[in-house]
Protein backbone atom coordinates (compact mmCIF):
# COMPACT_ATOMS: atom_id res chain seq x y z
CA UNK A 1 0.00 0.00 0.00
CA UNK A 2 2.72 2.59 1.24
CA UNK A 3 4.79 1.49 -1.50
CA UNK A 4 2.36 2.11 -4.16
CA UNK A 5 1.02 5.51 -3.06
CA UNK A 6 5.10 6.19 -2.94
CA UNK A 7 5.23 4.64 -6.41
CA UNK A 8 2.61 7.41 -7.17
CA UNK A 9 4.24 9.89 -5.63
CA UNK A 10 7.57 9.76 -7.37
CA UNK A 11 5.88 9.21 -10.85
CA UNK A 12 3.60 12.32 -10.25
CA UNK A 13 6.69 14.35 -9.41
CA UNK A 14 8.90 12.95 -11.93
CA UNK A 15 6.37 13.65 -14.51
CA UNK A 16 6.17 17.56 -13.35
CA UNK A 17 9.90 18.15 -13.20
CA UNK A 18 10.32 16.82 -16.73
CA UNK A 19 6.95 19.37 -17.35
CA UNK A 20 8.98 22.03 -15.91
CA UNK A 21 12.66 21.47 -17.19
CA UNK A 22 10.48 21.19 -21.21
CA UNK A 23 9.63 24.32 -20.47
CA UNK A 24 12.45 26.13 -19.68
CA UNK A 25 13.72 25.56 -23.00
CA UNK A 26 12.20 26.61 -26.06
CA UNK A 27 12.40 24.56 -29.20
CA UNK A 28 15.15 26.50 -31.26
CA UNK A 29 16.11 25.19 -35.04
CA UNK A 30 19.10 23.76 -34.40
CA UNK A 31 21.20 23.14 -37.65
CA UNK A 32 23.18 19.71 -35.89
CA UNK A 33 23.63 18.96 -32.56
CA UNK A 34 27.02 20.50 -32.58
CA UNK A 35 25.13 23.79 -33.15
CA UNK A 36 22.87 23.03 -30.32
CA UNK A 37 26.16 22.20 -27.94
CA UNK A 38 27.58 25.23 -28.70
CA UNK A 39 24.48 27.27 -28.41
CA UNK A 40 24.09 25.69 -24.64
CA UNK A 41 27.68 26.02 -23.94
CA UNK A 42 27.49 29.73 -24.79
CA UNK A 43 24.15 30.21 -22.90
CA UNK A 44 25.31 29.05 -19.88
CA UNK A 45 28.36 31.59 -19.35
CA UNK A 46 25.85 34.65 -20.16
CA UNK A 47 24.06 36.16 -17.04
CA UNK A 48 20.24 36.81 -17.36
CA UNK A 49 20.18 40.87 -16.90
CA UNK A 50 16.38 40.24 -15.14
CA UNK A 51 17.24 37.04 -12.31
CA UNK A 52 20.43 37.66 -12.17
CA UNK A 53 21.42 34.65 -10.25
CA UNK A 54 20.10 32.85 -13.27
CA UNK A 55 22.23 32.01 -16.43
CA UNK A 56 20.58 32.73 -20.19
CA UNK A 57 20.01 28.89 -20.32
CA UNK A 58 18.37 28.00 -17.27
CA UNK A 59 16.29 31.58 -17.18
CA UNK A 60 12.56 31.88 -18.00
CA UNK A 61 12.56 35.63 -18.10
CA UNK A 62 10.84 37.37 -20.84
CA UNK A 63 14.39 38.86 -21.47
CA UNK A 64 15.79 36.47 -21.20
CA UNK A 65 14.37 34.53 -23.87
CA UNK A 66 14.70 37.15 -26.32
CA UNK A 67 18.22 36.90 -25.55
CA UNK A 68 18.21 33.28 -26.23
CA UNK A 69 16.92 34.27 -29.37
CA UNK A 70 19.45 36.96 -30.43
CA UNK A 71 22.25 34.78 -29.89
CA UNK A 72 20.86 32.26 -31.54
CA UNK A 73 20.06 34.32 -34.69
CA UNK A 74 23.71 35.55 -34.30
CA UNK A 75 25.04 32.12 -34.65
CA UNK A 76 22.95 31.88 -37.80
CA UNK A 77 24.59 34.60 -39.36
CA UNK A 78 28.25 33.06 -38.47
CA UNK A 79 29.38 34.97 -35.59
CA UNK A 80 32.02 33.52 -33.34
CA UNK A 81 31.07 32.90 -29.36
CA UNK A 82 33.57 35.88 -28.68
CA UNK A 83 32.22 38.40 -31.19
CA UNK A 84 28.39 37.03 -29.78
CA UNK A 85 29.86 37.77 -26.10
CA UNK A 86 31.09 41.57 -27.44
CA UNK A 87 28.06 42.20 -28.87
CA UNK A 88 26.31 41.73 -25.59
CA UNK A 89 28.43 43.57 -23.59
CA UNK A 90 28.32 46.09 -25.46
CA UNK A 91 24.76 46.56 -24.78
CA UNK A 92 24.69 45.14 -20.84
CA UNK A 93 28.42 45.45 -19.95
CA UNK A 94 30.72 43.14 -18.30
CA UNK A 95 27.82 42.49 -16.26
CA UNK A 96 26.46 39.86 -18.47
CA UNK A 97 29.29 37.90 -18.81
CA UNK A 98 29.53 35.13 -15.54
CA UNK A 99 33.23 35.81 -15.64
CA UNK A 100 34.62 38.95 -15.06
CA UNK A 101 37.64 39.68 -17.80
CA UNK A 102 40.76 40.59 -16.00
CA UNK A 103 40.90 44.67 -16.22
CA UNK A 104 42.27 47.27 -13.99
CA UNK A 105 39.05 47.67 -12.33
CA UNK A 106 38.99 43.46 -11.59
CA UNK A 107 42.19 42.75 -10.59
CA UNK A 108 41.15 43.36 -6.25
CA UNK A 109 38.50 40.78 -7.92
CA UNK A 110 41.02 38.25 -9.79
CA UNK A 111 43.94 39.04 -7.10
CA UNK A 112 42.31 39.90 -3.95
CA UNK A 113 42.16 36.02 -2.53
CA UNK A 114 45.94 35.58 -3.32
CA UNK A 115 46.79 38.68 -1.48
CA UNK A 116 44.77 37.48 1.56
CA UNK A 117 46.64 34.42 1.22
CA UNK A 118 49.79 35.96 0.70
CA UNK A 119 48.81 38.01 3.96
CA UNK A 120 48.30 34.99 5.87
CA UNK A 121 51.37 32.90 5.16
CA UNK A 122 53.21 36.23 5.92
CA UNK A 123 51.18 36.11 9.95
CA UNK A 124 51.74 32.41 9.90
CA UNK A 125 55.62 32.46 8.82
CA UNK A 126 56.32 35.25 11.44
CA UNK A 127 54.60 33.82 14.45
CA UNK A 128 56.46 30.32 13.65
CA UNK A 129 59.66 32.39 13.42
CA UNK A 130 58.94 34.02 16.69
CA UNK A 131 57.68 30.24 18.58
CA UNK A 132 60.90 29.32 17.54
CA UNK A 133 62.98 31.38 18.84
CA UNK A 134 60.78 31.53 22.20
CA UNK A 135 61.33 28.09 22.34
CA UNK A 136 65.31 28.11 21.42
CA UNK A 137 65.64 30.96 24.77
CA UNK A 138 63.83 29.03 27.30
CA UNK A 139 65.91 25.97 26.24
CA UNK A 140 68.86 27.61 27.12
CA UNK A 141 67.02 29.60 30.26
CA UNK A 142 65.28 27.00 31.76
CA UNK A 143 66.39 24.39 34.53
CA UNK A 144 62.55 23.93 35.48
CA UNK A 145 59.32 24.04 34.58
CA UNK A 146 57.99 26.35 36.68
CA UNK A 147 58.57 29.68 34.30
CA UNK A 148 55.51 30.86 32.87
CA UNK A 149 55.43 30.65 29.27
CA UNK A 150 52.98 33.49 27.72
CA UNK A 151 50.54 32.41 25.17
CA UNK A 152 51.53 33.31 22.17
CA UNK A 153 47.64 33.12 20.42
CA UNK B 1 51.48 42.40 19.85
CA UNK B 2 50.66 38.26 18.38
CA UNK B 3 48.24 38.35 21.38
CA UNK B 4 46.00 41.07 19.87
CA UNK B 5 46.15 39.71 16.31
CA UNK B 6 43.10 38.07 16.50
CA UNK B 7 41.32 41.13 17.92
CA UNK B 8 42.62 43.21 14.98
CA UNK B 9 41.85 40.34 12.43
CA UNK B 10 38.19 40.86 13.85
CA UNK B 11 38.24 44.32 13.73
CA UNK B 12 39.15 44.49 10.11
CA UNK B 13 36.42 41.94 9.00
CA UNK B 14 33.65 44.23 10.85
CA UNK B 15 35.19 46.92 9.44
CA UNK B 16 35.36 45.20 5.79
CA UNK B 17 31.58 43.92 6.50
CA UNK B 18 30.14 47.34 7.67
CA UNK B 19 31.32 48.84 4.39
CA UNK B 20 29.92 46.03 1.85
CA UNK B 21 26.42 46.72 3.79
CA UNK B 22 26.92 50.40 3.52
CA UNK B 23 28.22 50.59 0.16
CA UNK B 24 24.74 48.17 -0.60
CA UNK B 25 22.61 50.62 0.72
CA UNK B 26 24.17 53.20 -1.40
CA UNK B 27 24.18 51.11 -5.13
CA UNK B 28 21.41 48.95 -6.05
CA UNK B 29 23.50 45.77 -7.03
CA UNK B 30 20.72 44.71 -9.45
CA UNK B 31 21.62 47.58 -11.32
CA UNK B 32 23.46 47.18 -14.54
CA UNK B 33 25.78 50.17 -15.52
CA UNK B 34 25.12 50.68 -19.34
CA UNK B 35 28.16 50.97 -21.54
CA UNK B 36 26.26 53.26 -23.95
CA UNK B 37 26.23 56.70 -21.62
CA UNK B 38 28.73 58.43 -23.44
CA UNK B 39 28.25 56.88 -26.88
CA UNK B 40 25.78 57.30 -29.66
CA UNK B 41 22.78 55.78 -29.13
CA UNK B 42 21.79 52.55 -31.34
CA UNK B 43 19.68 53.70 -34.73
CA UNK B 44 15.98 53.26 -33.95
CA UNK B 45 12.82 53.61 -36.18
CA UNK B 46 10.24 52.87 -34.27
CA UNK B 47 6.12 52.70 -35.19
CA UNK B 48 4.11 55.13 -33.43
CA UNK B 49 1.73 53.93 -31.01
CA UNK B 50 -0.98 55.69 -31.98
CA UNK B 51 -0.50 55.61 -35.64
CA UNK B 52 1.82 52.67 -36.66
CA UNK B 53 2.09 54.01 -39.82
CA UNK B 54 4.35 56.54 -39.19
CA UNK B 55 7.37 56.20 -37.48
CA UNK B 56 10.03 58.04 -34.89
CA UNK B 57 13.72 57.52 -35.98
CA UNK B 58 16.66 58.18 -34.33
CA UNK B 59 17.97 60.49 -37.54
CA UNK B 60 14.25 62.82 -37.50
CA UNK B 61 15.52 63.28 -33.93
CA UNK B 62 18.74 64.55 -34.13
CA UNK B 63 18.93 68.36 -33.10
CA UNK B 64 17.68 68.71 -30.15
CA UNK B 65 17.98 67.00 -27.04
CA UNK B 66 15.30 64.40 -25.81
CA UNK B 67 14.57 62.05 -23.22
CA UNK B 68 13.38 58.35 -23.24
CA UNK B 69 11.37 56.96 -21.07
CA UNK B 70 10.80 53.12 -21.16
CA UNK B 71 7.21 51.97 -19.82
CA UNK B 72 4.61 49.42 -19.98
CA UNK B 73 1.52 49.23 -19.15
CA UNK B 74 2.44 45.57 -17.81
CA UNK B 75 4.96 47.35 -15.46
CA UNK B 76 3.88 47.56 -11.90
CA UNK B 77 7.22 50.19 -11.36
CA UNK B 78 5.90 53.19 -14.57
CA UNK B 79 2.60 52.93 -12.65
CA UNK B 80 4.76 54.47 -9.38
CA UNK B 81 6.71 56.40 -11.55
CA UNK B 82 3.68 57.72 -13.84
CA UNK B 83 2.55 60.50 -11.59
CA UNK B 84 6.09 61.94 -11.30
CA UNK B 85 6.11 62.46 -14.99
CA UNK B 86 2.67 63.92 -15.16
CA UNK B 87 3.74 66.74 -12.64
CA UNK B 88 7.06 66.96 -14.06
CA UNK B 89 7.28 66.39 -17.30
CA UNK B 90 6.33 69.07 -19.33
CA UNK B 91 8.69 71.41 -17.31
CA UNK B 92 11.71 69.44 -18.42
CA UNK B 93 12.21 71.39 -20.86
CA UNK B 94 13.00 68.85 -23.33
CA UNK B 95 10.32 66.55 -25.32
CA UNK B 96 9.61 63.56 -23.04
CA UNK B 97 9.20 60.68 -25.76
CA UNK B 98 7.67 57.04 -24.10
CA UNK B 99 9.12 54.12 -25.54
CA UNK B 100 6.03 51.27 -25.03
CA UNK B 101 8.18 48.11 -24.35
CA UNK B 102 6.93 44.83 -25.16
CA UNK B 103 3.63 45.86 -24.82
CA UNK B 104 0.17 45.05 -26.62
CA UNK B 105 -0.63 48.22 -28.11
CA UNK B 106 -4.28 48.27 -26.79
CA UNK B 107 -2.71 47.69 -23.11
CA UNK B 108 -0.69 50.43 -23.44
CA UNK B 109 -3.53 52.90 -25.21
CA UNK B 110 -6.04 51.90 -22.20
CA UNK B 111 -3.25 52.31 -19.50
CA UNK B 112 -2.18 55.91 -21.14
CA UNK B 113 -5.98 56.94 -21.34
CA UNK B 114 -6.62 55.97 -17.57
CA UNK B 115 -3.46 56.95 -15.98
CA UNK B 116 -3.18 60.04 -18.82
CA UNK B 117 -0.40 60.68 -20.83
CA UNK B 118 2.87 62.71 -20.00
CA UNK B 119 4.50 61.95 -23.05
CA UNK B 120 4.98 64.03 -26.60
CA UNK B 121 5.35 61.02 -28.61
CA UNK B 122 5.03 57.47 -27.57
CA UNK B 123 6.74 54.81 -29.52
CA UNK B 124 5.94 50.62 -29.73
CA UNK B 125 8.55 47.99 -29.59
CA UNK B 126 6.28 45.09 -29.33
CA UNK B 127 9.48 42.81 -29.84
CA UNK B 128 11.82 44.24 -27.44
CA UNK B 129 14.47 44.03 -30.58
CA UNK B 130 15.23 47.73 -30.15
CA UNK B 131 15.37 47.96 -26.69
CA UNK B 132 18.02 45.19 -26.94
CA UNK B 133 20.57 47.65 -28.18
CA UNK B 134 19.60 49.93 -25.76
CA UNK B 135 20.82 47.45 -23.48
CA UNK B 136 16.62 47.75 -21.35
CA UNK B 137 16.48 45.21 -19.58
CA UNK B 138 13.65 46.23 -17.56
CA UNK B 139 11.29 49.13 -17.34
CA UNK B 140 11.45 51.94 -16.22
CA UNK B 141 14.71 53.01 -17.67
CA UNK B 142 15.34 56.36 -18.77
CA UNK B 143 17.77 57.84 -21.43
CA UNK B 144 19.09 61.39 -21.71
CA UNK B 145 19.98 61.83 -25.67
CA UNK B 146 21.75 65.13 -26.44
CA UNK B 147 21.26 66.89 -29.76
CA UNK B 148 24.14 64.73 -31.63
CA UNK B 149 22.29 61.65 -30.71
CA UNK B 150 24.88 60.47 -27.79
CA UNK B 151 23.51 59.38 -24.82
CA UNK B 152 24.17 61.11 -21.91
CA UNK B 153 22.27 59.64 -19.03
CA UNK B 154 20.49 56.57 -18.00
CA UNK B 155 17.90 56.08 -15.12
CA UNK B 156 17.47 52.78 -13.85
CA UNK B 157 13.96 52.34 -12.01
CA UNK B 158 11.34 55.12 -11.76
CA UNK B 159 12.06 58.67 -11.50
CA UNK B 160 11.42 60.19 -8.40
CA UNK B 161 11.02 63.70 -7.84
CA UNK B 162 14.17 64.07 -6.51
CA UNK B 163 16.18 62.06 -9.06
CA UNK B 164 14.75 64.64 -11.28
CA UNK B 165 15.82 67.90 -9.00
CA UNK B 166 18.89 66.65 -8.81
CA UNK B 167 20.64 64.65 -11.50
CA UNK B 168 17.69 64.86 -14.63
CA UNK B 169 17.40 68.97 -14.51
CA UNK B 170 21.27 70.05 -14.07
CA UNK B 171 22.11 67.73 -16.93
CA UNK B 172 19.31 69.04 -18.98
CA UNK B 173 20.46 72.28 -18.45
CA UNK B 174 24.01 71.32 -19.24
CA UNK B 175 22.46 70.01 -22.47
CA UNK B 176 20.94 73.36 -23.70
CA UNK B 177 23.74 75.24 -22.91
CA UNK B 178 25.60 73.40 -25.63
CA UNK B 179 22.99 73.57 -28.25
CA UNK B 180 20.65 75.93 -27.38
Amino acid sequence: MNRALLRALATFLLAFSCLAAAQAIDPLPFKDHAQEVRFQNLTRQLRCLVCQNENLADSNADLARDLRHEVFGLMQQGKSDDAIKQYLVDRYSDFVLYDPPVKRSTWLLWFGPGLFLLFGAAVVLVTIRKRSRAARIDSRLVDNATIEQGDDW
Amino acid sequence: MTRSLPLVGFLLLVALFGFGIWWNTQHDPREVPSPLIGKSAPAFDLPLLDDPSRTASKAAMLGKPYLVNVFASWCVACGEEHPVLMAQGRTLGVPLIGYDYKDDPADAKAWLAQHGNPYDLVVADREGRTAIDFGVYGAPESFLIDAKGVIRYKHIGPFTPEVIEHKLKPLIAKLKQEAP
